[in-house]
């Protein structure tokens, strides 16, 4: 949305981001997807070759395109894709746990709500 | 292509599985802006916007973060990453490089692929009030990129 905003303003933006479904789902100007973790879309950690090929993969969309587009990078996090599964996983190891966060949040935003700490 | 993780789907299934019967309605348009570079990208300001918090901010619950514009000499060593959702089961934040593009614009700028990096840098919450972003929060970063003079804008969200 932000970048949105800056775009209409007349800003060129570009995001670089891990999440395919939600930023295609928003419709943004310029996305370039790394098919990465959360938190590691620019590259591996301390990977600064692979970090510098990103942002510059990115920025060439400034100017190399006319109108707006998703790009898919060719990196990969690992030669196994097992990490994909970890993400907000659900089995029966947490499923209790997550049952008590949702209380825990609940009981969170009713206090923040009595503090005067709204979501608008 | 590789099959991609459906981020939807999950945040929809972690939330119930929290006992929330209400799923996200998650941001769509039907149109999308897009402005083309009214000067090469040699000429250009370059600015990062990012939704990692300094560790100075860290103590702000999140649903009273606001976005912010700050200078870009004051970007810290590490940022507060720890409330965000990232995977945090596959990997870490220790490595600024990682999510922040500081390293790699700097360079870019020394050797002029890019004209100036910005003199600040952004934060915009990640907010569940779309209508916080649209109306306060992302005007709020318009407003200063205008200032700054920045013709581009890099935004890695965690």
């Amino acid at each position: 949305m932000t970048a949105r905003t800056l775009e209409t303003a007349g800003i060129a933006t570009v995001i670089i981001g891990s999440a395919l479904d939600i930023v295609t789902h928003c419709r943004v100007p310029r996305f370039l997807f790394t098919d990465l973790p959360l938190g590691n879309s620019l590259g591996r950690p301390f990977d600064r070759e692979m970090q510098y090929h990103t942002v510059e993969t990115g920025l060439a969309l400034i100017e190399s395109v006319d109108g707006p587009c998703v790009v898919i990078s060719d990196l990969r996090w690992s030669d196994d894709d097992s990490w994909k599964l970890n993400y907000m996983k659900i089995d029966d190891s947490n499923r209790e746990e997550l049952r008590r966060m949702g209380e825990e949040n609940r009981r969170r935003r009713k206090q923040q709500k009595a503090q005067g700490l709204r979501r608008s | 292509m590789r099959e991609t993780i459906r981020y939807m789907e999950r945040t929809r299934l972690f939330y119930e599985a929290q006992g929330f019967d209400r799923s996200y309605q998650w941001a769509h348009f039907d149109d999308i802006p897009f402005h083309r570079p009214d000067k090469p990208l040699s000429e250009s300001t370059v600015a990062i916007v990012t939704t990692a918090i300094s560790d100075d901010d860290r103590e702000t619950p999140m649903i009273s973060r606001t976005a912010r514009s700050i200078p870009i000499e004051r970007v810290p060593e590490r940022f507060f990453t720890d409330d965000l959702s990232w995977d945090k089961v596959t990997t870490h934040t220790d490595d600024r490089g990682s999510y922040f593009p500081l390293e790699p614009l700097i360079a870019l700028q020394d050797s002029g692929v890019i004209g100036r990096l910005s003199p600040r840098y952004h934060f915009i919450p990640t907010e569940y009030s779309q209508r916080q972003t649209i109306d306060s929060d992302a005007p709020r970063i318009c407003e200063a990129c205008i200032e700054d003079e920045v013709d581009v804008a890099i935004l890695v969200p965690l």
